[in-house]
């Protein structure tokens, strides 16, 4: 370091100082930037050139996908509207039930995984597991349940389950353990510790601790957090039937693979009305309780 | 405000308030009703769908013993004969989720300030625009990948426009939420120091929102890079064909193989992106944290 070195041999003057040591910061800040974007020029280069893309192909591909998309909603004509529609739709009651499945799969794949999730968030919180052991087994268990995706753990249990929607269940279940308890324990880390305290000074045990201290302060968080992966799991529930893991998404996939395009245009209309109606009704849910809740807290 | 001692309050004084505040001490009749009826429902609705999906059954329980032989088959892991066809798909994971978020990335931007209602006065356009947004990210990843590969053929580029499609609708609404939530006031300032419309977002709109961007695209970088390790159920290119390939086959020890280098590569990718928005993003930030030039200015004056 030339400054100290200098600083040793004779004093210098501070702004002279000042002007080194600021040289000395903007240069490394320099060297990260230019070091930042070589790294990302050649990882986009070896992108480009590992995957094979090409804006030719890309361009080529677009009005065969438009064409596509619209072949998809090309069965209604003004003419003859109500008869159209109800042609269209002609499988409407057994996409109904399978987009029913799917609901129910999503259902219960948050509640049971957010249970699970929820108990589990417990141990995988520094301030609250009891020992460190048992906070890393936790969080390493969450972390795998997590990192694979939902589908690959419903390939797995396509094995032993058999084809079916318990498959597609079990993997939701995993999936929603992870990411919840992952969620919940990042909350559990930012509580006011004080009615911890209180309990343990009022001579409660570990589980006193967690049912009135620590349950009242995160609870709001957990129902906005729950509400939330609702809507994600009815999204993911869609596409289970993909791998046979039940639902809307078997009916879905033998429509696009059979080309049938009329067909593929009003599951997808059925999936799409689905997934926002539960997304918009989960935010206006999580908005009312979370408003309501720090409006009492 | 006069203190209150605990001796003092007596039970009149609790029945006197438990009068004029029934909500603070207990629920009230309507709300104990609907507490009670979403209880029953809830655990009604429960177990219909246990029972409607089979989980009573002999069926489901005679699963566990095949579950145990299988997880029990995945271990050791084996395949590493193919080990560098996989690190191969890997490779093309990466380079779908790369391209992917990039471009839909930088496609996002334009349309996020179409969606702003602030940046965009013309309020059926805005409106337009969001919708729009929300029916490209309604549809899964898997959804959109099929589509892709059933019109353009089979490979990656399917994948990596099915990773744009859903990576543009999700980024043009956080990026509008952004920009909507920006501060008014350095605007103000180029306005009234004579800026045009371009200048204003240049230099009032971006030094603010251009954090919040890059974080928000980092974030579904991670994303898309879990998004495609599974695109290739469907022939979208990546390590997902393998997988299923294998899962499908009954080749779990090969699967967990798989299994393993996903989980690998998304943790990498994790720890990469919150290294890269650390240093990058809030950059400066974390680099006068422990480095600020004044102070070790002023430290070494005073030795």
């Amino acid at each position: 370091m030339p400054s100290e070195t200098a600083s040793q041999t004779a004093p210098m003057d501070i702004v002279t100082q000042f002007e080194i040591a600021r040289s000395d910061y903007l240069g490394r800040k320099r060297m990260y930037l230019v070091l930042f974007w070589v790294a990302f020029v050649v990882s986009l280069a070896l992108a480009v050139w590992h995957s094979g893309f090409s804006i030719v192909e890309v361009v080529d591909g677009l009005p065969r996908t438009t064409e596509f998309i619209v072949r998809m909603y090309s069965a209604l004509t003004i003419e003859n509207f109500y008869a159209d529609l109800i042609d269209w739709f002609w499988g409407f009651e057994e996409w109904l039930d399978a987009l029913f499945v799917s609901l129910l799969m999503a259902f219960l794949a948050t509640v049971i995984g957010t249970t699970l999730g929820g108990t589990l968030s417990f141990y995988a919180s520094r301030n609250l597991a009891k020992n460190y052991a048992v906070y890393f087994v936790t969080r390493r268990i969450l972390e795998i349940a997590r990192t694979v995706p939902d589908i690959v753990w419903a390939l797995i249990f396509i094995y032993p389950f058999g084809v079916g929607p318990v498959a597609g269940i079990l993997a939701l279940t995993i999936h929603t353990t992870g990411a919840q308890g992952k969620l919940f324990a990042e909350v559990n880390e930012n509580i006011d510790h004080k009615p911890i305290d209180g309990i343990r000074a009022a001579g409660g045990n570990w589980f006193e601790e967690i049912r009135f201290a620590v349950v009242p302060q995160v609870m709001p968080n957990f129902i906005s957090y729950t509400f939330w992966r609702l809507a994600l799991n009815v999204q993911a529930a869609t596409v289970m039937g993909f791998v046979g893991a039940g639902g809307i998404g078997y009916e879905l996939i033998n429509a696009v693979k059979l080309l049938y395009f009329l067909d593929t245009g009003a599951i997808l209309l059925m999936i799409i009305c689905t997934v926002f109606l539960i997304d918009m009704a989960s935010e206006k849910l999580r908005h009312r309780i979370i408003g309501k809740e720090t409006l009492i807290g | 405000m006069s203190s209150v001692k605990l001796a003092d309050i007596t039970p009149e004084i609790i029945a006197k308030d438990r009068e004029r505040f029934p909500r603070v001490f207990s629920l009230t009749v309507a709300d104990q009703c609907l507490r009670w009826f979403l209880w029953v429902g809830g655990v009604l609705v429960i177990f219909y769908c246990l029972n409607r999906f089979g989980f009573f059954s002999e069926r489901f329980w005679g699963a566990f013993p095949r579950m145990g032989i299988m997880f029990a088959q995945m271990f050791p892991p084996t395949g590493f004969d193919q080990l560098g066809e996989y690190t191969n798909a890997i490779g093309e994971t990466l380079a779908m989720a790369f391209i992917g978020s990039l471009a839909g990335g930088i496609l996002a931007i334009p349309f996020a300030f179409l969606a702003s209602k602030n940046m965009m006065p013309f309020r059926p356009v805005q409106f337009g625009t969001r919708r729009f947004a929300d029916i490209l990210r309604a549809s899964d990843y898997l959804i959109w990948g099929l589509i892709f590969v059933r019109a353009m053929g089979l490979g990656p580029i399917p994948g990596i426009m099915a990773i744009i499609v859903i990576d543009t609708g999700i980024l043009i609404t956080l990026y509008s939420e952004a920009i909507e939530n920006i501060d008014r006031k350095p605007i103000d300032g180029i306005k009234a120091s004579g800026g045009g419309r371009l200048e204003v977002i240049r230099y009032g709109v971006i030094p603010q929102v251009l954090p919040v961007l890059l974080s928000n695209a980092l974030y579904m970088f991670e994303s898309n890079t879990r998004a495609a390790t599974i695109l290739g159920i469907v022939g979208a290119g990546g390590i997902g064909f393998l997988l299923s390939d294998n899962l499908r086959a009954f080749e779990f020890s090969n699967a967990a193989t798989i299994i393993i280098m996903i989980i690998i590569v998304v943790y990498g990718i994790d720890y990469l992106s919150k290294r890269l928005r650390e240093r990058f993003i809030y950059g400066d930030a974390v680099l006068q944290g422990h480095d600020r030039p004044m102070d070790r200015a002023a430290a070494q004056m005073k030795k």
